[in-house]
């Protein structure tokens, strides 16, 4: 799949910013005053940016409202919801927090649980796609949870949060290993795609088309081999190994920043590859996926 | 909503023979020029270096090698299946994709469309675009726009990849009617689904190439391996020496 920058940035800022808040609500950490106002702010501008980030992804945004319509069916507008009902039900949590108002933490824990809830219907909007088997794995939502938890934990200070680093590493293994079987196992062919299995073995003769479409820029983004496992090996020292390592030194408040950048940029790396090693099965057709 | 229908009244589709498809993109020519009325499909750069644009309907072709036979070319056009269980309807988050409980065409609402190309990614088969002009997506209508349409003569009442093809590969009609050409074409010649096991049910059904048996040797074959005797062998083994 095409791994296009807004996707990117949606998926792994919001990730990061409602996996804050959930900490925040649940009141796992709980700041006053004005470093409150800065830490919500904090939360709150990385899933806002997030959120926007996507809305660039929409080829006719100003429909965007119509989103919030089909949360029947489509794990796209439970995932509009979702996130529009955690900002607003952990807006007053953020305001007591800053003004000491002493609301009862029980509406943060709920706006915390709503903040997990949207990160976890981010992930179905991809793990529900069958035509990419890679995608169609339990360990999908497990990834971009596990991406929340040890994010937010990272930025909330808690104890534990070189241990959340590190699960971050071993579910990113995980998920690769199983990802690389998992196009081989949904036994799809040229031949399935084209019924032609049932005369004999079919290669392409003559492309369809000579020059490129939306489906091959979009669904048949191939990466070389060698630079994906380069920037496998990338993601996991960045995303897991060095803030693990850097949180466990006495470092302090810069520190903590250090690792927070860190595992960003690592994030971003592994989430680059999450859409760039995605094989569509139409590329079957084009004879792509052979 | 876009929620499927339980069942639909009719179901519509097309049926495509790859037996007398012969590839020469007829189809897709047809159907750009009649969907292209009205909103239209888009091209980008369409007399440049590098041209693209919106199609609804594409024709690739295959070379097949078959276990003892000799190979063969099939040419396999390829658009909207208008699935039962259409995957692409489900993940709408605007209700622009739906499914007609009616007739079972699958269709895009381009007024409600965001543009977010979930659907297109939803689809195994690759049958919607998006145009890159109008940011919303476009699909095969199977002419709605004709089938319905009473002010064209009846024979023109049909989708224009059907009404174009010259050696009669697409075929339209009712697969829920079984005395429907479609429904007898599929019974007799064992019209199949494109990738069954994604579970989306398909409306269109792709009938497979005949058998052609195995290869007859050429008449001509005897002359592929002539030995020159007399004046003409002489010359030959002289000429062979220079």
């Amino acid at each position: 799949m095409h791994p296009a920058p807004s996707v990117i940035l949606f998926s792994t800022l919001s990730g990061l910013g409602f996996g804050f808040l959930a900490f925040l609500g649940a009141g796992l950490l709980i700041p006053s005053g004005w470093a409150a106002f800065f830490l919500w702010g904090l939360g709150y501008g990385l899933a806002l940016s997030g959120l926007l980030a996507a809305t660039f992804h929409l080829g006719n945004p100003k429909n965007a409202l119509k989103a919030f319509s089909q949360w029947r069916t489509s794990w796209l507008s439970r995932e509009a919801w979702a996130s529009v009902a955690t900002l607003l039900i952990l807006a007053p949590v953020a305001l007591s927090d800053w003004l000491g108002l002493g609301l009862p933490r029980i509406i943060g824990v709920v706006g915390a649980m709503l903040a997990l809830l949207t990160v976890f219907t981010t992930a179905m909007i991809y793990t529900q796609i069958k035509a990419v088997p890679r995608w169609q794995q339990t360990l999908t939502p497990v990834m971009f949870l596990t991406f929340a938890i040890a994010g937010g934990a990272l930025l909330s200070g808690q104890a534990w949060a070189p241990l959340a680093m590190l699960a971050v590493g071993g579910i990113l293994l995980a998920l690769w290993r199983q990802g690389d079987g998992a196009f081989a196992k949904a036994s799809q062919t040229m031949g399935t795609a084209t019924g032609l299995d049932r005369l004999g073995t079919p290669t392409v003769f003559e492309p369809a088309h000579t020059a490129g479409n939306y489906l091959m820029r979009e669904m048949i983004h191939v990466v070389g081999r060698k630079h994906a496992k380069k920037l496998r090996v990338l993601a996991l020292i960045l995303a897991s190994a060095m803030p693990a390592l850097i949180l466990l030194l006495p470092l302090g408040l810069p520190g903590l920043a250090v690792a927070a950048l860190l595992h960003l940029a690592g994030a971003l790396a592994a989430r680059w590859l999450f859409f760039a090693e995605a094989e569509h099965v139409v590329g079957l057709y084009y004879g792509a996926r052979d | 909503m876009t929620a499927l229908p339980q069942t639909t009244e009719k179901k519509l589709g097309l049926v495509i023979d790859l037996d007398t498809c012969v590839g020469c993109q007829a189809c897709v020519t047809a159907c750009k020029g009649w969907n292209d009325q009205s909103h239209g499909l888009s091209d980008q750069d369409a007399y440049g270096a590098n041209p693209s644009g919106t199609f609804l309907n594409r024709v690739h072709s295959y070379q097949v090698a078959v276990p003892d036979a000799p190979p063969q070319i099939v040419n396999f056009p390829r658009s909207c299946l208008h699935c039962e269980v259409a995957p692409c309807v489900t993940v709408c988050p605007t209700g622009a994709s739906y499914k007609r409980a009616e007739d079972g065409i699958v269709l895009v609402n381009e007024d409600a469309c965001i543009g977010c190309g979930l659907c297109a990614w939803a689809c195994p088969y690759g049958a919607r675009e998006m145009d890159a002009d109008q940011g919303v997506m476009k699909k095969c209508t199977l002419c709605v726009d004709r089938i319905e349409n009473e002010t064209l003569p009846e024979e023109d009442r049909e989708p224009a990849c059907v009404r174009t093809c010259p050696t009669n590969a697409r075929h339209f009609g009712d697969f829920n009617d079984p005395e429907s050409k479609v429904s007898r074409l599929v019974a007799d010649r064992g019209g199949y689904d494109l990738m069954p096991d994604m579970g989306t049910k398909p409306t269109n059904k792709y009938l497979p190439p005949r058998n052609k048996g195995p290869g007859t040797a050429s008449p001509l074959a005897p002359l592929l391996d002539i030995k020159a005797t007399g004046v003409a062998g002489w010359l030959d083994r002289m000429l062979g020496k220079i």
